[in-house]
């Protein structure tokens, strides 16, 4: 039992508190605390990547408690892509936000380091009450992160994003009540065998719990139609909240796959894919209405926020499909589009300060000094979101649309993904030339007192483009590793094994 | 029975009295509602380890059945939880008074294009 799984949870957990106690008037110790604190993180959960790339699920017991009856951590190629990923895009942002940013509130470290111990509970935990616990964690960080910066339309979002949420947990606590009340169980290994064995009375009483929860997944992960309150939340976010918000839905999507792949997966008898008819429609309908939300955009933050939508419907349409080619191809999309996503909303906040008045509204403004290099970034940024050859986006919604092709609703998933690209190419395009060739015909600004700028924040916001460049590049090897985490993700029986085998391995060692 | 069927009512109500309060307009309503849809969801919870009376939840030498003793650390753990919650939502609602100068849920009167306030990210250190 290697103690290093409970780390990525302790880190974060302790950096927080350290900063709450120690550093809440110093923002330089702050700075160091939390880079420190993440670069940790990234190294770790690239140590733990390299443990689960043997394919062993790994259970840790808190308290050693043995496992239906403790709460369990579980890692496993999932779960260590998914932290390892988390890790590496909360670094970069932390390096874009200490340029200005996480001077607007006294707790935005705090809050964020708080925001990653929730996002890498939710990833480790094998528990689906725990589940919740670190779903709330999460949120009550990002409710922070979210009115960091305070103003009116932040509030305003703000109240609707908690109202959203809280219902959303409200929901939670009512599924994991009936799935508790006809199961007797909260582990979710164990959840996995008796869903299986449930008698016939209680199956719908089963049936409704389960739905019931996909629909506080669905929430998060903004299925259409509980997808209206990501628009107006990213949008009044700050822009590294933002771009550390791009992983929060990814968690939703993770949890799918998670209990309706695994838990309620193909073994699970009466009860085998209980969600699987509604995910593939619904993300079909989300899909379509992302593509046209950019495409009536009339702000460049906006159009990425339905950007977002569009893409967490790509994303769970092949999740829907629960097979191991589907998941493969969702996975090699998720990373990809986590990377898209955060570095659109860092790029639209460096060119919406750079262009003064105008923000970032769709019309001509004068041109702003190195405007090509923002141009730059933004048009391969927007190539990848689209998902135009050569980067990832091509690359992920191609392995979507191989996966799908054998399937029942092969014509609707190829129609609708190719129709949504082409509505976004258009909506992205006119933005791209708007902002920067339509701005380089206006006449050129006054000469005010151009603030001096730095380069971490573009580098920053490089880094993820490069990202995305890379994940291209060795497209091989990433769809090599997907296609076994995928296997194992499915692979119900091993999961269980790896949880509930446990209790004989600790009576054995004496433990 | 006559418990089962109290209980199960007084859910039923709250459930349906938060559900109609939290699709109110205004902040308050909405707050309330969300109080009352929390204080049904620890009740359901508290239920769902069935209903026994007297019964002791931890292990006694005297006791012959037990009451199952999750679901009420379950409810220990969401009470927590929805209690500081309430609090962040109720001064989220005053300060979101305070700075517009109006309860109203919705969006509508927030300018266009004003996503990113004017003083921008980066650019004020």
């Amino acid at each position: 039992m290697s103690h290093w799984i409970v780390a990525p949870t302790l880190l974060p957990a302790l950096t927080a508190a350290y900063l709450i106690l120690f550093a809440r008037n110093d923002i330089f110790h702050q700075r160091i605390v939390s880079i420190a604190a993440t670069l940790m993180l990234v190294l770790l959960t690239f140590g733990l990547y390299q443990l689960a790339g043997d394919g062993e699920s790994r259970a840790y017991l808190l308290g050693n408690w043995p496992a239906p009856f403790g709460i369990v951590q579980v890692l496993d190629r999932l779960s260590a892509m998914m932290l390892l990923l988390t890790a590496c895009l909360a670094f970069i942002v932390v390096v874009y936000a200490i340029h200005g940013w996480d001077r607007r509130g006294r707790y935005f470290h705090a809050l964020f380091q708080f925001q990653l111990l929730g996002i890498n509970g939710a990833f480790l935990t094998g528990d689906f009450f725990n589940l919740f616990v670190f779903f709330e964690v999460m949120l009550i960080a990002s409710y922070g992160l979210m009115l960091h910066g305070g103003g009116p339309r932040r509030l305003k979002a703000g109240f609707q994003y908690v109202t959203i949420n809280l219902i959303g947990s409200t929901l939670f606590l009512f599924a994991v009540g009936i799935i508790y009340s006809v199961t007797g169980t909260l582990n979710m290994a164990d959840l996995a065998v008796k869903a299986g064995q449930v008698a016939a009375g209680d199956i719908a009483l089963l049936r409704t719990g389960a739905l019931l929860l996909f629909m506080v997944f669905a929430i998060k992960a903004a299925l259409v139609p509980l997808h209206w309150w990501l628009p107006t939340t990213y949008a009044a976010a700050s822009a590294p909240v933002a771009a550390l918000f791009a992983i929060m839905t990814k968690v939703g999507a993770y949890s799918v796959l998670r209990m309706y792949g695994l838990v309620f997966g193909t073994d699970a008898g009466p009860l085998a894919l209980v969600a699987a008819p509604w995910v593939i429609p619904a993300a079909i309908v989300t899909l379509a209405i992302g593509a046209i939300g950019v495409l009536a955009s009339r702000t460049l933050l906006d159009l990425v926020c339905f950007a977002v939508v569009a893409s967490m419907g790509t994303l769970l349409i092949a999740v829907g499909l629960f097979d191991q080619v589907g998941v493969a191809a969702a996975l090699y999309y998720l990373l990809h589009s986590t990377l898209a996503g955060a570095a659109l909303f860092l790029l639209v906040d460096l060119i919406a300060v750079r262009r003064g008045r105008a923000r970032d509204r769709l019309n001509a403004a004068p041109p702003f000094p190195r405007d090509s290099v923002y141009g730059g970034l933004f048009f391969l940024a927007a190539i990848a979101m689209v998902g135009l050859p050569p980067l990832s986006g091509f690359l992920g919604k191609l392995l979507i649309l191989d996966a799908t092709r054998e399937t029942a609703h092969a014509g609707l998933i190829w129609t609708i993904v190719l129709g949504s690209s082409f509505i976004m190419l258009v909506g992205f395009a006119r933005a791209g030339s708007v902002l920067f060739w339509k701005s380089a015909a206006q006449p050129p600004q006054e000469q005010e007192d151009e603030p001096k700028r730095r380069a971490l924040p573009t580098m920053a916001a490089g880094a993820l483009v490069a990202g995305m460049i890379l994940l291209s590049v060795f497209a091989a090897p990433v769809s090599r590793a997907v296609t076994e985490t995928a296997q194992q993700a499915l692979d119900t029986r091993a999961y269980v094994e790896a949880v509930l085998g446990t209790i004989k391995t600790a009576r054995a060692t004496g433990l | 029975m006559s418990m089962e069927f109290l209980l199960a009512s007084a859910i039923g109500t709250l459930t349906a009295a938060g559900v109609y309060m939290t699709l109110r307009a205004r902040t308050f309503p909405v707050i309330i509602g969300l109080a009352l849809l929390s204080y049904a969801v620890n009740l359901f919870l508290f239920a769902m380890g069935r209903l026994v009376v007297d019964k002791p939840p931890i292990i006694h030498p005297l006791a012959t059945t037990y009451t199952d003793p999750l679901p009420q650390a379950l409810v220990l753990t969401a009470i927590v939880i929805s209690f500081g919650m309430t609090a962040l939502i109720v001064v989220l609602a005053l300060r979101s008074f305070l700075e517009t100068g109006s309860d109203n849920v919705a969006m509508r009167e927030m300018n266009e294009g004003a996503n990113i306030e004017s003083r921008g990210g980066e650019a004020s250190r």
